[in-house]
């Protein structure tokens, strides 16, 4: 019961928080990005506490973990009581000191990832769609010849030959996940350059980089938001398969999907353990979907 | 003369909703159509003519409502009935043409499928018999192969064809209303003509009353009994047609009709090096040739009026200029050297002496850059203004096209006004500093009054920057009002051209000619007589 009290009270909490910054952002933002914070849904400034929470304790993990990330302290398994708030896992460490350096491992390479596979799918495939022709087709058919391998015996393939390092990973995820961006982008960016003001920039002699970042790109944006918002989630998912095949992230570093997977079987026994570290992605996964559907709401001009 | 009346509209009122609140589109007008007569309804876009057409079938559009009046048609009250039995109406005894028939037909099936739709679905006739009087309708709408159009796809019929056998459909209940929502606009002035008189034929065959909008005065006056001129959702004046065009009572209408009165003064011959000249330009698209050894100059100060039906070459012909599409054959010379034919070899300093400005002001803007940026790229670009240069010049330009600086700089596209924005496309033509504008159709998709006010600006800008223009367009009244030159172009060769005064006082080809007597005329004997003097037929 209350454990059950304590979540709606911190998430009541976020949203006093994210009430409590909106508020505070309409007063402080300069006058030109006033609209923007004006129309700010609820939902988003929450999204967005929830999110600048998360980025806190990740920064801050080795400064507010009560333990070291690795360090064997105890028993197995023990219940939750003081030192050990949240008990410990199979191996005795520490389960809070675990999800608060969690956040920073996960989260972390997730945002990379994401943010990686975007700027080279979205930049890639604009540029396809711009110039067409022999670029577009080798570019194209090189990523359908990457979409045809399934994606984790892809990544497992990678990962194989370049060996398994938290960078590997991130340029790994990164790389598969770009394709599915290109293809978005190439596709959103074809309905865009026959417009006449691409002509119009064209004939002026725009640069290729300048027609892709300030003519195309922000005409592009709802859509490569929207899937951003999913992506991020997925990555979550292809880290945790990745781990529990043992090439994702190495013991003993902390990430939640491998937290999930390890202490499983307390489940069995009543113990919710093993549920915050989920409960903590999809935490993260419903406020990041948040303020992406209110950025999403005013890129599409939907707000009109 | 008092024939019954068919329909009739009372104070009637519509509101559009923006966001929470709803805003009034129609604002209590009163419309009486009897049994056979054709009303026009006129006004500029956005005065509600086409909502007041379909509230007339006890239809509103998406996002608006019916908020006020009554709409009663042959004793039936529209606005009370139940939907099914409003339903049982269209179709069967109101129907309805719409502005653009290749959106409006369903591109999967063919023309006599959707045809006999209407008629089998109301249960008025057979499968069979509806097929047989499709036929007939065909023919009477002097549709070519009229046994065989039917089984055509949408796709293979012509704008013009598409538009009559749309009308045929809507006949083939035999309606007692039919709601004409400007069906030539998107036509050629060749094509108008054929659908023009097709339409009126077949509505005084069959004594259909008609509601008629358009915004084209011209051609309200061959078509309509009466006229009614909306503005801004209330109406204006209503008159028969005759009495209308002789002496309307409102300053309003007074100004739409007086609104192609502007003509720029006689210009004397001009002379030295032409800015650009095209010599014998021979282009094509993959193995067709759409551009046929055309040649022409345009000088410095002077306007080039390229006119032509659609398909004629006309925007090829810019294409060719401007670098997009590089010739197969002839060159283009700039103040007497040639250009290369391809922009992308052009120099910064050759792209900025050739500026362009789009028919359609919307796809012409980039939708998410503020005027500022828009409007101060060029100007940046080109002549590497910088910081508070650069602002002022942006100012300048917004004031130079007649819109308030310190109110639209940091605006985007999506906050003006149609007219606005083409002034937008204007001033960054403008704020490259260049010695020729190509203007493609730039008034074609905007209102008779507005196009004025654009025409003027153009106008007042040539005298003050020495710029040459050429003007693309196929709407005659525009070359009348602003060419110097005229060159007349079909089936991708130069037929005819000239100064402007003569060629339209003596058109020495046929093709010209036609295209002239093509333009309709506010006298509203003018379709008749056009019609005897070809022939009977068009």
């Amino acid at each position: 019961m209350t454990i059950l009290l304590s979540i709606i009270v911190g998430l009541g909490l976020f949203f006093l928080v994210g009430f409590a910054g909106r508020t505070a952002l309409q007063a402080a933002a300069p006058a030109h990005h006033k609209p923007m914070f004006r129309e700010m849904p609820l939902t988003a400034s929450f999204g967005l506490a929830v999110i600048l929470f998360y980025v806190a304790v990740a920064i801050l993990a080795p400064a507010i973990a009560p333990f070291g990330e690795g360090e064997v302290l105890g028993a197995q398994y023990l219940p939750w009581a003081a030192p050990h708030y949240l008990g410990t896992d199979k191996l005795g460490r520490d389960m809070l000191t675990r999800l608060i350096y969690g956040a920073r491992n996960t989260v972390g390479i997730a945002f990379a990832t994401t943010a990686l596979a975007f700027v080279v799918g979205s930049v890639l495939g604009i540029w396809a769609a711009l110039v067409g022709g022999r670029l577009d087709q080798f570019l194209s058919r090189f990523v359908d010849a990457l979409m045809a391998i399934p994606a984790l015996i892809f990544s497992l393939l990678l990962l194989t030959i370049f060996g398994t390092s938290v960078l590997t990973l991130i340029l790994v995820i990164a790389a598969v996940d770009a394709t599915r961006v290109y293809r978005l982008a190439r596709s959103v960016a074809q309905g865009i350059v026959v417009m006449d003001y691409i002509e119009a920039a064209r004939l002026r002699g725009e640069g290729i980089w300048r027609l892709i970042r300030r003519e195309i790109l922000p005409n592009a944006m709802a859509p490569l938001v929207a899937e951003f918002g999913l992506r991020f989630c997925f990555v979550f998912l292809s880290i945790s398969a990745l781990s529990f095949l043992g090439l994702g992230i190495k013991p003993p570093t902390a990430d939640w999907g491998s937290m999930v997977r390890e202490n499983a079987t307390l489940i069995t026994f009543g113990d919710i353990t093993p549920l915050l570290p989920a409960g903590a992605i999809a935490l993260l996964t419903v406020a990041v979907n948040f303020v992406v559907d209110w950025q999403l709401h005013r890129a599409s001009g939907l707000k009109e | 003369m008092e024939k019954p009346v068919l329909l009739t509209i009372k104070g009637l009122q519509i509101e559009g909703r923006s966001g929470d609140a709803w805003h009034p589109i129609v604002k209590g007008v009163d419309l009486t159509l009897h049994k056979g007569e054709v009303l026009g309804l006129i006004g500029e876009s956005g005065a509600g003519k086409s909502t007041l057409g379909l509230a007339a079938m006890g239809f509103a559009r998406d996002g608006c409502r019916i908020s006020g009046g009554t709409i009663d048609f042959d004793g039936i009250d529209l606005r009370t009935a139940p939907e099914a039995k409003r339903r049982g109406l269209r179709g069967k005894r109101i129907a309805y043409v719409a502005q653009s028939a290749a959106a409006s037909f369903n591109p999967a099936h063919k023309l006599i499928d959707q045809y006999c739709e209407g008629p089998v679905v109301h249960g008025v006739m057979s499968r069979e018999k509806a097929e047989a009087d499709a036929v007939e309708l065909y023919r009477r709408m002097r549709l070519p192969n009229s046994e065989e159009i039917g089984f055509r796809y949408p796709h293979q019929v012509s704008g013009g064809q598409l538009q009559r056998a749309m009308t045929a459909m809507a006949m083939a209940c035999r309606p007692d209303l039919i709601i004409f929502d400007e069906p030539t606009t998107a036509l050629d002035v060749t094509t108008q003509i054929e659908v023009l008189a097709a339409i009126r034929d077949i509505v005084r065959q069959f004594g259909t009353a008609a509601i008629y909008i358009t915004h084209d005065l011209a051609v309200v006056a061959q078509m309509a009994d009466r006229i009614k001129v909306l503005l801004r959702g209330d109406e204006v004046e209503e008159a028969d047609t005759r009495s209308m065009l002789a002496a309307p009572r409102q300053d309003y209408t007074r100004s739409l009709w007086a609104v192609r009165s502007f003509a720029r003064a006689e210009q004397p011959p001009a002379t030295g090096t032409p800015v650009v000249s095209v010599r014998n330009v021979t282009a094509a698209y993959g193995a067709v040739d759409v551009l046929k050894n055309v040649s022409f100059d345009i000088h410095a100060r002077r306007t080039v009026a390229v006119v032509g039906e659609s398909g004629s070459g006309k925007s090829t012909t810019a294409r060719v200029i401007t670098g997009l599409l590089p010739p197969r054959k002839g060159e283009v010379l700039f103040n007497g050297k040639v250009l290369p034919p391809n922009f992308k070899a052009r120099s910064r300093e050759e792209l900025r002496q050739c500026q362009m400005i789009y028919q359609m002001a919307d796809t012409a803007l980039n939708p998410k850059l503020r005027l500022r940026e828009l409007i101060g790229r060029p100007a940046e670009m080109y002549l590497g203004l910088r910081g508070k240069a650069l602002e002022t010049r942006i100012r300048d330009l917004l004031a130079l096209i007649e819109l308030e600086p310190d109110k639209y700089i940091d605006r985007l596209p999506s906050e003006l006004s149609g007219g606005q924005k083409q002034r937008i496309g204007i001033a960054r033509a403008l704020a490259a500093e260049p010695q020729l504008i190509i203007c493609d159709e730039v008034t074609s998709a905007l209102d008779q009054i507005v196009q004025e006010g654009i025409l003027k600006l153009l106008n007042r800008l040539q005298g003050e920057l020495n710029l040459a223009y050429m003007f693309i367009t196929h709407d005659l009244a525009t070359v009348k009002s602003i060419a110097d030159k005229v060159v007349v172009m079909q089936h991708g060769a130069v037929v005819e051209r000239g100064p402007k005064a003569a060629l339209f006082a003596d058109p020495k080809e046929d093709y010209t000619n036609l295209l002239l007597s093509s333009v309709p005329e506010m006298d509203p004997d003018w379709l008749n007589r056009l019609l005897a003097a070809r022939g009977g037929h068009a």
